[in-house]
């Protein structure tokens, strides 16, 4: 039987009528529409649904909808908060940490929650801290770069133009 | 399929709530999970019990114990600085517990309720005596985790018992204490095997000894063996050896995707000895970095 219930989403409040096993995940892309968060694996390993419930990272595909009444829900919609992008974004943008993009929002929303606690990570720290996201095209490299970028406070503005790392493999250089 | 879920506000909401056929679900972390992996259905009733106040407490007990209230997470027990320096064997177990989602949502209540032979926290509890308070609509009592836990996933407690709260003894003045597991990969992992020490020197010897295996056994058990074979001794390199030798004697493990029964019960010396000189060194005094797990294992 659906139950009704409020989420307050982004500093939102959406009033929603949800199954008891709807997960949060679920609830926020279906009933609310806010599609940046993804459902990948949908129990708890890769990450790409994360989002903050009161500040602290949750798996939302595997946390039930109605458990987050009353409680503030951060996705990556509302990193930002009144600006286009905030600097982890930009960040990401500029150190090329994205690829196909499917654990981005993931990543940004581990990140924000791990710089929360710890603004000042070493290499390791933040390797740690975005264990629990997959990025299946591998592409970690970028993605730890920009979180130091960001750590270091030398975030360039958007629209600076993104590094590109030399990748090719030793046995075809020179 | 769920049919009913409630929000109880009070313990009084959460037991009439099980009394009358509901499930209690705090931070999810294996309930949900479970469900999706398919490994079982949620219940038919769920009863939230993550919003009750004065559950997610680390309080003074009489006696110069603690008293963990059962919503208190894994993140909470990494940041209690009390738990570090008294406990440290469950610091060590919480810390490598799945992700950081898992630390921030996962409660020590709902990981003992689980009741998984694997379970990092599981060892530590058992090793420093800790006792579960259940109650129900009849009244509260105290179980000792080795007779709560019965089997893989099930326990001793009634379908209307609430576990709120565990309390852990004063550990005596020269105690120290490791859990280490053999892992594959730093995080989002569970045990293959796992071991806790909890050793109290006085001068040059072991005057008390405790010894737990992890995912070596269909609940996580004491090693009496073991423990005999350090108390009383030097601690030296030969006791720690015999100790670790009488875990994996005591092992009787499984073969799954994790690890074969062979593998598994080779590993229990191994790990056992790691856990068992780390709480020595820092019995003595010594630093070992909480979590103790990848630094004793060689990683940076």
């Amino acid at each position: 039987m659906k139950v009704a219930a409020t989420l307050r989403v982004n500093g939102t409040d959406y009033p929603v009528e949800v199954d008891p096993h709807v997960s949060l995940l679920q609830a926020v892309r279906e009933e609310l529409g806010l599609t940046g968060s993804k459902e990948g694996c949908d129990d708890s390993e890769c990450g790409a649904c994360m989002m903050l419930l009161d500040g602290e990272p949750v798996n939302a595909c595997s946390y039930l909808a109605l458990q987050a009444e009353g409680r503030d829900v951060t996705t990556v919609e509302g990193l930002a908060g009144d600006e286009e992008v905030g600097p982890l974004q930009r960040a990401f943008l500029q150190q090329a940490a994205v690829q196909c993009g499917f654990c981005t929002p993931g990543m940004l929303v581990s990140a924000t929650a791990l710089l929360r606690h710890n603004p000042d990570p070493s290499e390791e720290e933040i390797r740690i801290g975005l264990s629990g996201n997959l990025c299946r095209c591998t592409g970690y490299r970028g993605i730890v770069r920009a979180v130091r970028q960001v750590v270091s406070g030398e975030v360039p503005p958007l629209g600076t133009a993104p590094v590109h790392e030399d990748v090719t493999p030793p046995h075809h250089a020179g | 399929m769920t049919r009913s879920f409630a929000s109880a506000a009070t313990v009084d909401d959460a037991l009439s709530a099980l009394a009358g056929g509901a499930r209690p679900i705090a931070g999810g972390t294996d309930l949900v999970v479970g469900a999706r992996q398919g490994k079982a259905p949620l219940p038919n009733a769920i009863v939230a019990i993550d919003r009750i106040p004065g559950l997610r407490a680390i309080d003074a007990a009489p006696g110069g114990g603690l008293r963990l209230g059962t919503l208190v997470t894994h993140r909470d027990i990494i940041a209690s600085e009390e738990i570090r320096n008294r406990y440290a064997a469950l610091a060590d177990a919480s810390a490598i517990v799945g992700s950081h989602a898992t630390r921030a949502q996962g409660t020590i209540g709902g990981n003992v309720m689980n009741a998984s032979p694997a379970m990092d926290t599981g060892g530590p509890l058992l090793c420093f005596g800790a006792t579960a308070i259940l109650q129900s609509g009849s009244g509260e009592r105290s179980v000792g985790l080795d007779d709560l836990w019965t089997g893989p996933g099930s326990t001793s407690a009634r379908p209307d018992e609430l576990l709120v709260a565990l309390d852990i003894p004063a550990p005596s003045a020269g105690t120290g204490s490791c859990y280490v597991r053999l892992e594959y990969r730093r995080q989002m992992e569970i045990a293959i095997v796992g071991a806790t020490a909890v050793v109290t020197v006085d001068g040059g010897r072991i005057v008390d000894a405790r010894v737990s295996i992890t995912a070596l056994t269909p609940t996580i058990r004491r090693v009496p063996d073991a423990e005999s074979a350090l108390a009383g001794s030097d601690g030296g390199e030969g006791a720690a050896q015999a100790a670790a030798a009488a875990a994996a004697a005591a092992s009787a493990p499984i073969s799954d995707v994790r690890g074969s029964a062979e593998y598994r019960r080779a590993m229990a010396a191994v790990i056992a000895n790691r856990a068992i000189t780390a709480a020595l060194t820092r019995a003595r005094g010594g630093d070992v970095p909480i979590p103790a797990s990848p630094a004793l294992h060689g990683a940076s």
